[in-house]
């Protein structure tokens, strides 16, 4: 948990300080090192233009990680709504919106949102709001469970009957004591945010040049990969890096 | 069986849905349907306004939509746009190589993450505990597509012990296996991983439960102890999780495809989402959530069936 803390917020504040990091312009063309294999000058290599890998593994990052972290912003906002109405409404309202959660969990997300992506042609804020809007599922399962078990406790029965209104009860009493398990729920997202996008990438569809972010990396190196194996090496790793502390994060959270 | 009608009729509304998201995304694709025909300086735009008609797009959305539904139930689904050819032929020759490859993974996956799962929790917080959660972990956070392509890299590229990609449906045995390992192991992989953590932590609960305590007062030995108590009890809910978990194998089975151009409907998918194929996107796409959506029904039917508490 303590070394998965320390990775994340490593990772965090080397894609805040990407500018100051960096050892060149992250789209700066150097002809005359071009495919450079992992050096001293260049830590991660070059690609075909001869741009410094690092470089731009830093700036990507923080396209990757704001799509990720703003994605589950979107998910957690749409799944608290739909959990916390359906936990604490109960009745047809639950049953409608849960089996709701449960047919859409039963979509091939991933596929429809690469036709999505294909034929929208989404900038980078569209995408955060598409990805986000197919990853708020598992975010209302789980806080339907916490506020529905949470709704018996006697405190909640002591607030209404001090007079504590709806609005009151959801916010103060249930949602503030669920937040663990959304915390959890909302760091897993981020991590899914990011893997998804990375496919998106990958396969052409998601963060379109001049933009980077580590998945479209991939999807550069991926015609290279006899010749300058270190294009597909790097980003990769950095995506594993993070999504796998953002994981360990939330298990140690969950235990 | 009642449930089993009810999750069917369930099902419907669903599939409309992905059909009605399916046929409106296609509205957006700039230029529409016949997008491909406006940049060719061949058509003229008389010619354009026939096709229109001809293809019925001056008709109402609804009506559209309507006899599109109507002509994919009936197995009329279009036409490639890439290559002309019935779009139900094109995928129907796909099947095999993907039925394959799916089979082989979801053996895989069973055969991995479930010892995994039962060790790990077995030898809780032991080195050996350790070392198979972190390869879990590692397995949740890897994105298929790189680990496909680290493993060629080291297999194929550096070592040259296994072809890169492709498929050999035409020979026999261990040159067959060699082009099925490395793709099969990717697709198995994310989901051992899952299921292992997921067993780990339904056993490590079974294993605290008092019956278990009492059966050891009792003098019930370690290994019975496992196989009699514990193991049918944390399996219930693997089982369910396992089957619903088994049909995201069919989106996962697209990345690794198209990773390791194994010839099958997944890469069928990234070729015609690389060249805008629509007709046969918007199949796959409800091919692809009748297939999963049916593997979910079966889930819920057999969970319902092993654990009689969940039909009522």
């Amino acid at each position: 948990m303590r070394r998965a803390g320390v990775w994340l917020a490593l990772i965090a504040a080397a894609a805040m300080t990407a500018p100051l990091l960096a050892p060149y312009a992250p789209d700066a063309l150097d002809l005359a090192h071009r495919r450079a294999a992992p050096s001293f000058a260049h830590w991660f290599g070059t690609d075909d233009l001869g741009r410094d890998v690092f470089s731009r593994a830093l700036f990507g990052g923080r396209v990757s990680i704001a799509i990720g972290l703003l994605s589950a912003t979107v998910a957690a906002g749409l799944g608290v709504a739909v959990g916390a109405a359906a936990g604490y409404l109960g009745g047809w309202t639950d049953t409608l919106l849960m089996r709701g959660t449960d047919a859409v969990l039963s979509v091939p997300r991933l596929l429809l949102l690469m036709v999505a992506a294909a034929t929208l042609q989404p900038s980078v804020p569209a995408l955060v709001i598409i990805v986000g809007a197919v990853g708020w599922m598992e975010t209302a399962r789980v806080t339907r469970a916490a506020v529905r078990s949470l709704l018996a406790s006697e405190f909640v029965v002591a607030a209404r009957a001090a007079g504590a209104g709806h609005l009151r009860i959801l916010s103060r009493h249930l949602l503030a004591n669920a937040s663990g398990a959304i915390r959890v729920a909302a760091v897993l997202a981020v991590g899914r945010g990011i893997l998804v996008e990375s496919a998106l990438s990958f396969f052409g569809v998601g963060v379109q040049p001049p933009s980077a972010s580590w998945g479209s990396m991939l999807y550069q190196a991926q015609s290279a990969m006899t010749t300058e194996p270190w294009l597909a090496l790097f980003p990769g790793a950095c995506i594993v890096v993070t999504v796998g502390a953002l994981t360990a994060v939330s298990d140690a959270a969950d235990e | 069986m009642g449930l089993a009608a009810r999750r069917t009729a369930e099902a419907v509304p669903l599939l409309l849905l992905v059909s009605g998201i399916a046929f409106a995304l296609l509205q957006f694709v700039p230029g529409g349907p016949i997008e491909v025909y406006l940049s060719n300086p061949g058509v003229r735009p008389e010619d354009l306004e026939r096709l229109r008609r001809a293809l019925g797009l001056d008709r109402p959305l609804w009506e559209q939509y309507v006899s599109w539904l109507v002509a994919f139930v009936r197995g009329d689904w279009g036409f490639s746009f890439s290559d002309g050819r019935p779009v139900f032929d094109r995928i129907a020759e796909r099947l095999p190589a993907s039925i394959e490859l799916l089979g082989a993974s979801l053996a895989l996956a069973l055969a991995a993450g479930i010892p995994a799962g039962i060790v790990a929790a077995v030898t809780h917080r032991s080195m050996l505990d350790r070392s198979i959660s972190a390869v879990a972990a590692a397995g949740v956070s890897i994105p298929t597509f790189w680990l496909g392509l680290m493993l060629q890299l080291t297999f194929a590229i550096g070592f040259g012990w296994l072809p890169s990609s492709g498929r050999a449906a035409d020979s026999e045995g261990l040159a067959r296996l060699q082009y099925l390992a490395m793709p099969a192991t990717v697709l198995a992989f994310a989901h051992a991983a899952a299921w292992s953590r997921y067993l780990r932590a339904s056993l490590i609960g079974v294993l605290r439960a008092p019956f278990v305590a009492a059966a050891r007062a009792r003098g019930v030995g370690p290994r019975a102890r496992l196989t009699r108590h514990v193991l049918p009890n944390a399996l219930a809910p693997v089982a369910s999780v396992v089957l619903l978990d088994a049909a995201l194998l069919v989106p996962g089975a697209v990345v690794t495809e198209s990773v390791f151009a194994w010839p099958g409907v997944g890469s069928l998918f990234i070729e015609a989402l690389g060249r805008r194929d629509y007709t046969v996107l918007m199949a796959m796409l409800m091919v692809s959530s009748v297939a999963v959506v049916s593997f979910n029904l079966l889930a819920d039917v057999l969970h319902a069936w092993l654990d009689p508490r969940v039909a009522s």
